[in-house]
């Protein structure tokens, strides 16, 4: 296909990196040495999970090695958002469960409904775009709820100590804290197509796909992190509160992040 | 006298300090006991454990001659309820704040609840927190009555308020006290335990002791 990128053609691209490095040269940035790191990383790691997924889903490869891969990539994920937020507790177990829950349910629809065929080719691709995009909006629900309930502790306690069930107790920050955490996929969503063209589409006009035809994948992609979002910070949040509240509806000791 | 609370031998360690160190004490049903003491004594952490937002280490406590572990926390907490010493309003109006406690409160309920405390009826509608200092405490108080507690733990109630207010606080409770509410009022405030105190302990190094000829005559 004529639209493919030839190692020639890569080369050639590395003139952008050269550039990069020219202007941080120019304006005495000092980072040349980084953008030189991270370009030639950035490409070892692309070509090292080129060269993967071209094994997993290459076909007449069977289907579990797919699931194999989805699975790791739930698993690196959660290890990524508890990195990310290590003053959230249990983050690592509940980032798991929210993005094993969110793909049961969006993988369910987009392959159990037939929108798309399940092959290798492309239940990776979707599960990767689903995991992703959720994961931001994961870390974000969880250290926002994990803030509200300690910032606002006399609060919450004041509605236990008025016989409010935990959950009760913790609805107004849960909230919140889901509100905060899917507003800016909502409106990423409103944006698509007029601020910018999106990574799948781009991908797919690119690749010499009809653009009416990447319009529809796109479309399906976006419904699928907006569903896959709201499913993950809702795990996380009802999660958290089960963890963050004792049985006997106290609150647990929360420490400010500057104590951890 | 029939006891509210009994403290059986109750310890809360905190890191490697003992907030309170084996406290064993008798909280009689009737009037108003005051819990008096310097600050970092532990006075709040034992109100706290009244209302089972904390639990001890070690010891018992008992309610009306039940171990607090086989209550029910939600019904014990609207049986025994808590005005702590910052007042914190929630969201909305003051009749969206009683609704918290009853969301079922019928606006005579409230009205009645805010005529207890010595407020105006008319503030159901203003937004909580617009409120001054003293009303807002009272609001407080007003928002725990809703549940129709049988017991009351005021948590320095006063400490923020000028002495206007204060005295108005005071009057309030020594009226729900007289209406057979078992009050259990902490201060670090001599002079007011000496107005409003039917007893007063001291809480002084983890320990718990009554204090002899202190109360109001």
């Amino acid at each position: 296909m004529n639209d493919t990128v030839s190692w020639v053609g890569l080369s050639v691209s590395l003139l952008l990196v050269a550039v990069a490095a020219g202007i941080s040269w120019w304006q005495r940035l000092g980072l040349q040495r980084q953008i030189l790191i991270a370009a030639i990383r950035a490409l070892v790691q692309l070509l090292l999970v080129g060269a993967a997924l071209t094994l997993v889903i290459s076909p007449g490869r069977s289907i579990w090695w797919s699931w194999l891969w989805v699975m790791a990539m739930l698993g690196y994920a959660a290890t990524v958002a508890r990195r990310r937020a290590p003053e959230v507790p249990h983050l690592l177990t509940l980032a798991l469960a929210s993005f094993t829950v969110a793909a049961v349910v969006t993988l369910g629809v987009l392959f159990g409904l037939h929108v798309f065929p399940l092959t290798g080719r492309t239940l990776v691709p979707i599960a990767g775009m689903m995991v992703g995009n959720s994961m931001t909006a994961t870390v974000l629900a969880g250290r926002r709820l994990t803030d509200e309930l300690r910032d606002k502790r006399d609060e919450v306690e004041a509605r236990l100590a008025l016989g409010q069930p935990s959950r009760q107790a913790a609805t107004p920050y849960v909230r919140a804290a889901l509100r905060a955490a899917l507003t800016p996929q909502i409106e990423t969503t409103k944006a698509t197509g007029l601020v910018f063209l999106p990574g799948a589409m781009t991908g797919l006009i690119l690749a010499g796909a009809a653009p009416f035809q990447a319009v529809l994948v796109q479309a399906v992609v976006m419904f699928l992190v907006l569903a896959a979002t709201a499913t993950t910070t809702t795990v996380i949040a009802l999660g958290l509160i089960r963890r963050l509240f004792t049985p006997d509806h106290r609150l647990v000791y929360l420490p400010a992040p500057a104590d951890q | 006298m029939d006891e509210a609370f009994e403290f059986d031998r109750i310890t809360v360690r905190r890191a490697d300090r003992r907030v309170l160190d084996e406290v064993t004490a008798r909280i009689p049903a009737t009037g108003i006991t005051v819990i008096s003491g310097p600050s970092g004594a532990g006075k709040t952490t034992l109100l706290r454990l009244c209302n089972r937002l904390e639990v001890p280490d070690d010891g018992t406590i008992r309610y009306r001659g039940r171990p607090l572990d086989e209550l029910d926390p939600l019904v014990l907490r609207r049986r025994v309820g808590m005005v702590f010493q910052r007042s914190v309003p929630f969201p909305g109006s003051v009749a969206d704040n009683l609704a918290v406690a009853h969301p079922d409160a019928h606006a005579e309920e409230m009205s009645a609840a805010l005529n207890r405390v010595a407020l105006d009826p008319g503030l159901l509608p203003q937004e909580a927190r617009t409120l001054s200092g003293g009303e807002l405490q009272r609001m407080c108080l007003a928002r725990t009555l809703v549940t129709q507690p049988e017991t009351l733990l005021l948590d320095e109630p006063t400490s923020a308020l000028d002495e206007q207010p204060k005295q108005v606080f005071e009057s309030t409770a020594r009226e729900l006290a007289a209406q057979g509410i078992t009050i259990v009022w902490v201060t670090h405030d001599s002079a007011q335990a000496g107005r409003v105190a039917d007893r007063i302990y001291q809480l002084r190094d983890g320990h718990l002791t009554r204090a002899a000829g202190e109360a109001r005559p």
